[in-house]
């Protein structure tokens, strides 16, 4: 197909040749090589019989298990072993714990100048009164987000392989899936009464690790999956006709976006002006208020939204295959 | 010490030692028992009375501050779930076993109720199914 040629004289270029070639929508060598018609092959009888007696063998004699003497050499051998390799590895790892520096002592190994350095600057440098948080969503910030992604990667992963597309009918409605599990009884009064009172006190449970999460043992982790898990009662108490008025594909998707791309952006203003030497103008705040330590606060809230979703997302697409 | 402290810390310790005995009765009960519904009576045991005593012979050993406070939440808390939960799974095993009769007596009521229901689902089945047929 050419514009400028005619078809007959672009028949005759080495371009139409190489793509009828690369098409293979002719033979090269149909018309050039010598060809005979091929005849089909047939098996006389006996070979089938012989080849059928000779698998037989073959089988009788893998499947002779009592008169095989490498196998049963082998099982000694091998019960021997077993035995030998499980008693050396517990006298391998009891001499391990013997040996072991013991609870508390200074000279240590874990007692070195990264973890000094850490309780004895991570108060000034990071401004959290806990210093796990202050290290993982400051000093280690960087593998804190990689765990978000992974996170989100997972959810993606899910939702490619079990979201079930809607189907949409000759006249545009879309169809109800049929499925027994729609079908269970899911109106239960006594659960919906306890998870008219629970539900609320989960949530707000949550929302208070994360926000304490540099002020006492918690954050954005463990408050996501509390959040996540009230989430999930929610569902299964009151459905998904209920649970679809608040979380749905779209919130889902704008929330990961919006929580990962704010840690994101947030962590490499930190990471560019510590990089060149440049004064922060986060402020750290007092230790020990609400609005402190930073970005550690902000980066809780993203992580925490994140694994509350990604909990919720992955019990919807188990349970249902839909929002 | 004085007398008070004394007292209580026998009271604290009676309650926990009590707990942990309940504890036992319920690991006993939930691997000496053959049925499901049998099982979850011994396991409800724990859930609820067990861990009661246990966190109230702790708030009794603790004192009384911010975290009494919290072990109170936690048996609250326990008490409104695990009853839930357990309830739940009563209602999935009665619901899909169908030799229930076998294990417990079912009241007459019930089974009246449940072939009405059954009748119900059954006419309802059929009035759905010309439909579909006539939109085909």
């Amino acid at each position: 197909m050419s514009k400028l040629k005619p078809q007959k004289e672009y028949e005759k270029t080495r371009s139409f040749r190489f793509q009828r070639w690369l098409g293979g929508s002719r033979d090269p060598y149909v018309g050039q090589v010598e060809m005979q018609p091929q005849t089909p092959v047939e098996l006389p009888e006996l070979t089938i019989r012989e080849r059928l007696r000779d698998s037989q063998a073959v089988r009788d004699k893998v499947y002779d298990i009592e008169n095989n003497k490498k196998l049963n050499l082998f099982r000694r051998i091998y019960v021997l072993a077993a035995i030998v390799y499980c008693a050396g590895l517990a006298v391998i790892l009891l001499a391990m714990v013997a040996s072991l520096p013991p609870t508390g002592e200074a000279n240590r190994p874990v007692n070195n100048e990264v973890s000094a350095r850490y309780i004895e600057n991570g108060l000034q440098e990071t401004g959290a009164v806990n210093i796990v948080t202050g290290m993982i969503l400051d000093y280690r910030a960087f593998d804190t987000f990689g765990e978000s992604n992974v996170l989100f990667a997972a959810t993606t992963t899910v939702l490619i392989l079990l979201h079930m597309k809607k189907k949409k009918n000759k006249e545009g409605k879309v169809e109800e899936i049929e499925s027994d599990r729609l079908l269970e009884p899911k109106q239960d009064a006594i659960l919906q009464a306890s998870a008219t009172v629970l539900v609320p006190i989960i949530i707000l449970f949550g929302i208070y690790v994360i926000l304490n999460g540099h002020l006492s043992p918690g954050g954005g982790f463990s408050g996501g999956a509390i959040i996540g898990a009230g989430l999930i009662l929610y569902l299964s108490a009151f459905g998904f006709e209920k649970a679809k008025k608040l979380f749905t594909e779209k919130l889902y998707k704008g929330v990961s976006f919006a929580a990962l791309t704010t840690y994101c952006l947030a962590k490499s203003y930190s990471f560019f002006t510590g990089a060149n030497h440049l004064e922060s103008h986060i402020p750290l705040g007092t230790p020990g208020a609400i609005l402190s330590s930073g970005l550690i606060l902000l980066l809780n809230i993203c992580v925490g939204m994140v694994v509350a979703c990604t909990m919720y997302t992955f019990y919807v697409m188990f349970r249902k295959g839909d929002f | 010490m004085s007398v008070w402290e004394w007292i209580r810390l026998l009271l604290g310790g009676a309650l926990l030692l009590c707990g942990l005995l309940i504890f036992l009765i319920e690991m006993y009960g939930v691997f000496r028992l053959k049925y499901v519904l049998n099982r979850m009576h011994a396991a409800a045991l724990g859930d609820t009375l067990g861990i009661t005593c246990s966190m109230a012979g702790l708030m009794l050993l603790s004192g009384f501050h911010f975290s009494t406070l919290k072990m109170a939440m936690v048996v609250l808390f326990l008490w409104l779930t695990s009853p839930v939960s357990s309830h739940l799974l009563a209602r999935l095993e009665a619901g899909t076993n169908e030799e229930l009769g076998d294990h417990c007596e079912i009241y007459e009521e019930l089974k009246v109720l449940e072939a009405e229901l059954q009748e119900q689902r059954e006419a309802s089945m059929q009035s759905e199914t010309p439909d579909e047929e006539e939109k085909e």
